[in-house]
């Protein structure tokens, strides 16, 4: 199973490096990563993604913990967190084809970004499985390039 | 004041008045300022040495112990000492200059990225930007050095930081957001410890460095002697349950004792205190005490069921949950009999497998130069090994007794420590006879810190179990490879009575086992450092010995 870990971390040179230094000595995969700062300057989150099927999630979370820079993980119950991740993807298009491409990013609530002579380029919001879904719808016209940002996760308010 | 200064203000703030190092060019200001004070530094002959040292003062004394080296190689060569205190959980600041400021990251001359080279090998490392945040990360890092896990930290500071001016204060308290180990045990988890205790038949105690560093040593005899719970201790629990104690069984694992090994796999309660199931001790993890319910207290969550499923976990200080465990327990009013038919079983375990070897007419056998130290110092002494043969010869004949006085390189295995080590504990404690129990190979390697010794004067004794091999790998050849000695024989070697005699030292040659007491107390009584080779058996073995990855009850030799 996928888990999201909310990590907070003091803001100060050299955190990232600790931990991607962490779990490459551990040997745990990170599937994603994404960095930014909090309503706090002193602090960050990072959110990361990682596989629980390859690796125990508690010793990942518990060797986490050790690192003197680290606050605070969460580790994201699926059912009361929201996650999204932002895709850019850049396709190849023609007069043919650009009517098909601009249906396919309607329905998926894509904006579109920039139109060229060859490619149109896409910008899709939404979870881990949207970004696939419209990833593969769009496969068969060529992807050029794909950027994505890797999950960000916030958890649900109280109901 | 300037930079320098205040890491010298800072140092004694932290109740800092030993350190171990060598000058370099970017450390030059560190060392004018500690010119005018009244800290003793020992310049060592190699940084290693240092960071050697270091760790041996903290094993010694409990304190933390403080290194320098320069930029660049004179850094990168304490990565050994680091990694060492890092895998033996040892306190240590290990300070380091760095290039100035606005050269680093340009491939400057002796620039090294030290704190990224000894990233995982550090508990915490911090690489000073600006000469006021030295009063605080100094406070920082001796506080996250010696508290919950001890481990080493690193403090990387350029030139220029030293030579600014700063208004120096010391921080009033420490703000570490992410830092605050847990001591205090959970009551609830206590008392279903104490349940699974009251009930069990054959429980043991598999204990380790945890109680040293914890000083637990007394609550963990109380605990024993309460329900009369046999004792085993890793490597790095020697000392902390007295092996003339009925109920010691001494060490474990690999290299353990017969009825250690035989204890723990047929158990039904072990209870682990300041241990981490380590592969030389666990051998293969699915027959290790498989038939026990295990209760683990460590003060690191991260070790609670890394290698094995625990049923019980305590995290905290191994001190306090011992002494509330111990209360708990005697609510109880526990008896003895629970245990006594485990303890016959464990007795006759005790006379059908004990530890042997064999005796030649004049020949030095290696365990009886061991035995012989013992009996010359009544047990009194700080032992310290170096890695490999010597150090498990070191470990099962000599009867240890005292927490702290038995100083080795367990979790990195670093040959060449104990020399240093030893320099470092004798420091530490003056008046204790501190010996290194050595082996030709491992002497070599930190040979060079017997001038730091007669510097000094510092007293130690050097016991070379000289076998003219690389002994224990010899001793798996022999074992595992078909006899085929790769690059093990080291015959060609110097005679190391006449280099301890050209450095200033004691040497002393001995080929003839009646004069090795001889020996010893000649050179603890020379009230200089000393240097004994004993020329001992070539081919001799380590005994008991579990093939690595193999049931720790599948024991060759050492055992009828």
């Amino acid at each position: 199973m996928k888990h999201t870990l909310s990590v907070l971390v003091e803001n100060k040179p050299g955190v990232l490096s600790r931990i991607a230094g962490l779990f490459a000595r551990r040997g745990f995969n990170i599937d994603s990563l994404a960095v930014g700062i909090t309503e706090n300057p002193d602090v960050s989150r990072m959110t990361i993604t990682v596989d629980g099927k390859d690796h125990p999630i508690e010793q990942v979370t518990k060797q986490l913990h050790k690192l003197i820079n680290v606050i605070k993980i969460t580790d994201l119950d699926p059912k009361r967190t929201v996650a999204r991740e932002l895709a850019l993807v850049k396709v190849k298009s023609d007069a043919h084809s650009r009517g098909e491409i601009m249906q396919i990013a309607e329905i998926f609530r894509a904006n579109i970004l920039d139109v060229g002579r060859k490619t149109i380029t896409l910008e899709i919001t939404g979870t881990y499985e949207k970004i696939n879904a419209i990833e593969q719808l769009l496969e068969p016209h060529g992807i050029v390039e794909i950027v994505r940002t890797g999950r960000i996760a916030i958890e649900r308010g109280a109901k | 004041m300037k930079g320098s200064e205040a890491i010298v203000a800072s140092l004694k703030a932290a109740g800092v008045d030993t350190i171990f190092g060598l000058p370099g060019g970017v450390v030059i200001p560190l060392y004018d300022a500690l010119y005018d004070s009244d800290i003793r530094h020992y310049l060592v002959r190699h940084e290693q040495g240092a960071a050697h040292m270091a760790d041996g003062y903290a094993r010694a004394t409990g304190k933390t112990g403080v290194c320098i080296a320069t930029s660049g190689p004179g850094a990168t060569n304490l990565v050994t000492g680091i990694a060492n205190a890092y895998m033996d959980s040892s306190p240590m600041v290990a300070i380091t200059g760095q290039v100035r400021s606005g050269l680093i990251g340009t491939d400057a001359f002796q620039e090294a990225d030290i704190t990224g080279i000894t990233q995982p090998i550090v508990k915490h490392s911090y690489l000073i930007k600006d000469a006021k945040e030295i009063p605080r990360v100094f406070k920082e890092a001796f506080y996250i050095a010696s508290t919950g896990r001890p481990g080493p930290v690193v403090i990387d500071i350029p030139a220029d930081c030293q030579l600014d001016e700063i208004d120096y204060s010391q921080p009033e308290k420490i703000q570490l957001l992410g830092y605050k180990p847990t001591l205090k045990g959970n009551m609830k988890q206590i008392k279903a410890a104490a349940k699974l205790i009251l009930s069990a038949e054959r429980p043991v105690l598999y204990v380790g460095g945890g109680i040293v560093n914890s000083g637990a040593h007394k609550e963990l005899a109380e605990l024993a002697r309460l329900l009369n719970i046999p004792v085993t201790t890793t490597l790095m629990g020697i000392g902390s349950f007295p092996e003339t104690d009925k109920l010691s069984l001494g060490m474990l694992g690999m290299h353990g004792t017969g009825y250690a090994n035989y204890a723990v796999t047929h158990s039904d309660l072990l209870i682990g205190v300041g241990v981490r199931f380590d592969d030389r001790v666990t051998g293969k993890l699915e027959t290790f005490a498989s038939g026990a319910k295990k209760i683990h207290i460590d003060i690191d969550p991260a070790e609670i069921s890394k290698n094995i499923g625990i049923d019980v976990p305590i995290v905290g200080d191994a001190r306090g949950i011992l002494g509330e465990l111990v209360r708990e327990l005697k609510k109880a009013r526990p008896g003895k009999t629970a245990t006594r038919a485990w303890n016959k079983q464990v007795s006759d375990w005790k006379k059908k497998h004990p530890l042997s070897y064999e005796e030649g007419e004049s020949d030095i056998a290696p365990q009886h130069v061991v035995e012989e130290i013992y009996r010359v110092t009544r047990g009194n002494a700080i032992i310290c090994t170096e890695v490999g043969q010597n150090q498990m010869w070191s470990a099962l004949f000599y009867k240890h007794t005292k927490p702290r006085h038995f100083i080795t390189s367990g979790g990195l295995g670093t040959m060449g420590f104990g020399f240093p080590a030893s320099i470092g504990a004798k420091v530490g404690q003056p008046r204790k006879t501190v010996i290194d129990i050595a082996g030709d190979g491992s002497f070599q390697m930190t040979i060079q810190e017997l001038a730091t010794a007669v510097n000094y004067n510092i007293p130690v004794v050097v016991a070379i179990l000289n076998n003219q091999y690389l002994g224990m790998v010899r001793q798996w050849q022999e074992l595992f490879w078909g006899k085929r000695y790769s690059n093990t024989c080291i015959e060609c070697q110097p005679d190391f009575a006449r280099v301890a005699e050209a450095y200033g030292a004691l040497g002393m040659t001995i080929t003839d086992k009646k004069d090795i007491a001889d020996a010893v107390s000649t050179a603890i009584k020379a009230k200089k450092p000393a240097v004994l080779d004993f020329r001992v058996r070539q081919d001799e073995n380590v005994f008991p010995m579990v093939p690595a990855g193999k049931s720790i009850t599948e024991m060759i030799g050492g055992h009828k």
